[in-house]
């Protein structure tokens, strides 16, 4: 079972060794991992993906609030949140193949970003599944490069992850 | 730079605010405001800077001849006092030598600032003489640390320190300070409030919770606390005897509880787990409510975890919500503090609604049955020592070491008041007794302090003997020798067929010769009759004593449940 969690963090130096610290000793999985600063300049938004059943999710979520530098720790519902990630895909193209990879790109509302002879950039946003399914068509003409951002994730509607609750 | 410190006398009222000075006199002013009267510490290239301002400073420094001793003694002073203990090493060497006394600490959640110098800011990184990343090395054995960035933030990272160190579950905080930063000049303000976003310990309980706690107390006819050190740090100890005495349910402790609860109290079932008594355990295991306060169910308490307690719901207080849940599934969890969750839970429950006489019966019966015991013949067996100490200086601090020694330093021993028991419980730290002692006799000076020792664990530390001498620290070590690393060859005649490997300490030091040698007081007993008189002189010298007594050899720790087994399955061993 996977979980993505917010963690808000003090945008300081060693935050992120921390928490990474934190999983590895207590032996827990992280999937995947993003981080960037939040509207406050102080405040570093962590969006983690973590396997595990829920009292592995407990543990993660306590052991991460007892971090002096983590201010809050929540928990995204997958059907309550928005969940994107971003992929740059370096794909091999020729003169036959172009237009059917651009075409492809176009189904699934991606963008590219950079033309050359033999490659293009292809930038996709979307959720994990989109990406795997877009990575799968493009395979077929030949993956030279591909990066992946890792999750990043928000509730849906007006309830906000948010340094000062209650 | 130094020489140009303004002139102004350290702890003066009138440094109030901005007032200009190096940041190593900084560092000493920081600790005046957090009523630092000593440090246990060490020099080094590093430090320098530091070691000058405490030159004339108004705080006494112990110097420790090895680093881990000072984490221990620091460790020690704030187990005997309740305050927090500072140590202090230089950079690289100096401070991964501080590492086994902080994980110690960490495991036993006590309050130790330990502060060590760093290479100057320009060098970190680029792998300089004595630079070792200490606050990377630490991070998974301090509560927080810190690396000291701006020289500026000095008085704000020591105010959060030793906030962070004492409040909440208490714990170790290292702060790491570039030598260039000890040399610059600040302008000192020491901060009245904290602000920390991320920390905010919970110590008062739930109310509804604690409510629900009570009406299971009321409902329960075999209830029992399982106490540890929780109750101790946060002096709930009076709480703990009032709310037992009205349920009239059953205290067992930890080996970190020992001391929350009067041995000798009717009520009293002792320790519980590996080498517990028979009765504790067994009040455990047939319990239909387990009250567990300040505890964290840890493997040695537990035993086979599964088997653990079946027919027990469990009430869990603790202030680390991290705690609650991590080994066992809890029925009412309450965090909070210990000391408040028990005052506010005693409102809730009268002592006319204890049904527990019955139970009581079968407790006091399994008492009369299975003591906790050992031969009584002409030889000299460990354990009669322990007694005799108990019996010669029944008030006094006992710290003990790690094996053998510890255990039967908690069995054998008549304890009376919190702080009295002192011992690495988490990380089993062999070597910790003896400058753990010099740390609460440094703390608490009026009290008799004894290290129950053995011949291994003593010599992990026994350079100490200098320093106790150099400041006149009278502790007393009482050498269990048996000539064996005791515990670890119990448990090869037990489960490795009497293959003695590499556990035999035969030809080790004479320790009245050695006592002698730094100047303290050698004293030796081979028969049971010279125990109580070598305690005695031990006591009246007033000088660090080190007591050689020869025990019997092969003696075990008795009862015993063997690893992995439900702690019924207890084993009494000759």
């Amino acid at each position: 079972m996977k979980h993505t969690l917010a963690v808000l963090v003090e945008n300081k130096p060693g935050v992120l060794t921390r928490v990474a610290g934190l999983f590895s000793r207590r032996g827990f999985n992280i999937e995947s991992l993003a981080v960037g600063v939040t509207e406050n300049p102080d405040t570093s938004r962590i969006t983690i993906v973590v396997s595990g059943d829920d009292r592995v999710l407990e543990q993660v979520m306590k052991q991460l609030n007892k971090l002096i530098d983590v201010i809050r720790v929540s928990d995204l519902p997958a059907g309550e949140s928005v969940n994107r990630e971003l992929a740059l895909i370096k794909v091999g193209v020729d003169s036959s193949t172009r237009a059917e990879v651009m075409q492809i790109v176009d189904v699934f509302r991606a963008k590219i970003v950079d033309v050359g002879i033999k490659s293009l950039v292809v930038e996709a946003t979307g959720d994990e599944s989109k990406i795997n399914a877009m990575e799968q068509l493009l395979r077929q003409f030949g993956i030279k490069e591909m990066v992946r951002t890792g999750k990043v994730a928000m509730n849906r509607g007006a309830k906000a992850v948010q340094v000062e609750k209650r | 730079m130094l020489d140009k410190d303004p002139v102004f006398k350290y702890g003066d009222w009138r440094i109030m605010a901005k007032t200009k000075m190096s940041g190593a006199k900084a560092v000493i002013e920081s600790l005046y405001k957090e009523n630092v009267e000593v440090i246990f510490g060490y020099p080094g290239g590093q430090v320098l800077p530091l070691y000058d301002a405490l030159y004339d400073a108004d705080i006494r420094h112990i110097l420790v001849r090895h680093e881990q001793a000072a984490a221990h003694a620091a460790d020690g002073y704030a187990r005997a006092t309740g305050k927090a203990g500072v140590c202090l090493a230089t950079s690289g060497p100096g401070a991964t030598n501080l590492v086994t006394g902080i994980a110690t600490a960490y495991m036993d959640s006590i309050p130790v600032i330990a502060i060590t110098g760093q290479v100057p800011r320009p060098l970190i990184g680029n792998d300089a003489f004595q630079e070792a990343n200490i606050t990377g090395i630490t991070l998974p054995i301090t509560k927080h640390n810190y690396l000291v960035q701006e020289s500026g933030d000095i008085p704000r990272i020591f105010k959060e320190a030793f906030y962070i160190a004492q409040t909440g579950r208490p714990g170790p905080v290292l702060i790491d300070i570039p030598k260039d930063t000890q040399t610059e000049i600040i302008e000192f303000e020491y901060p009245e409030e904290i602000k920390l976003r991320g920390y905010k310990p919970t110590y008062v309980g739930n109310e509804q919770q604690i409510k629900k706690a009570a009406s299971l107390i009321l409902k329960a006819e075999k209830p029992i606390f399982y106490v540890g050190g929780g109750v101790i740090f946060s002096n709930a100890t009076e709480e703990l005897r009032a709310i037992a005495e009205t349920i009239m349910a059953s205290v067992t402790t930890t080996l970190m509880g020992m001391g929350a609860f009067p041995s000798a109290h009717p009520l009293s079932v002792g320790m519980l787990g590996m080498h517990g008594t028979r009765y504790a355990n067994y009040a455990i295991q047939e319990s239909d409510l387990i009250i567990a306060v300040g505890v964290r169910f840890d493997d040695r308490v537990t035993g086979k975890i599964s088997a653990f307690a079946p027919n027990a719901k469990i009430i869990h207080i603790d202030i680390d919500p991290a705690e609650i849940g991590k080994n066992v599934r809890v029925d009412v969890p309450i965090v909070g503090d210990a000391k408040n969750v028990l005052k506010t839970l005693l409102k809730y429950v009268k002592p006319e609604h204890a049904k527990t006489e019955t139970w009581n019966k079968k407790i006091t019966a399994w008492k009369k049955e299975y003591p906790l015991s050992y031969k009584k013949d002409k030889l000299l067996r460990p354990q009669f020592v322990v007694e005799q100490i108990s019996e010669v200086c029944p008030d006094a601090i006992i710290v003990t070491e790690v094996g053998q020694n510890q255990m039967w330093a908690a069995q054998f021993f008549n304890y009376k008041n919190p702080r009295t028991f002192i011992s690495s419980g988490g990380l089993g730290t062999m070597g910790y007794g003896f400058p753990a002692a010099m740390g609460a006799k440094v703390g608490k000076p009026e009290s008799t302090v004894i290290d129950i020792a053995g011949d291994g664990s003593f010599q992990m530390n026994s350079q100490e003997l200098a320093t106790v001498v150099q400041n006149d620290i009278p502790v007393i070590v009482a050498i269990l020798n048996n000539g064996f690393l005791g515990m670890v060859r119990q448990w090869q005649e037990l489960f490795f067929s009497r293959r003695y490997s590499e556990t035999c300490l035969e030809g080790s030091v004479d320790f009245v010769k050695l006592a002698e040698a730094y100047g303290a007081l050698g004293l030796r007993a081979t028969k049971k009759s010279e125990v109580k008189d070598v305690i005695e002189e031990a006591v009246k010298s007033g000088c660090p004593t080190i007591i050689d007594f020869v025990v019997e050899r092969e003696e075990n720790v008795s009862p015993m449940v063997p690893a992995g087994a439900a702690i019924n399955e207890i084993l009494d061993l000759e």
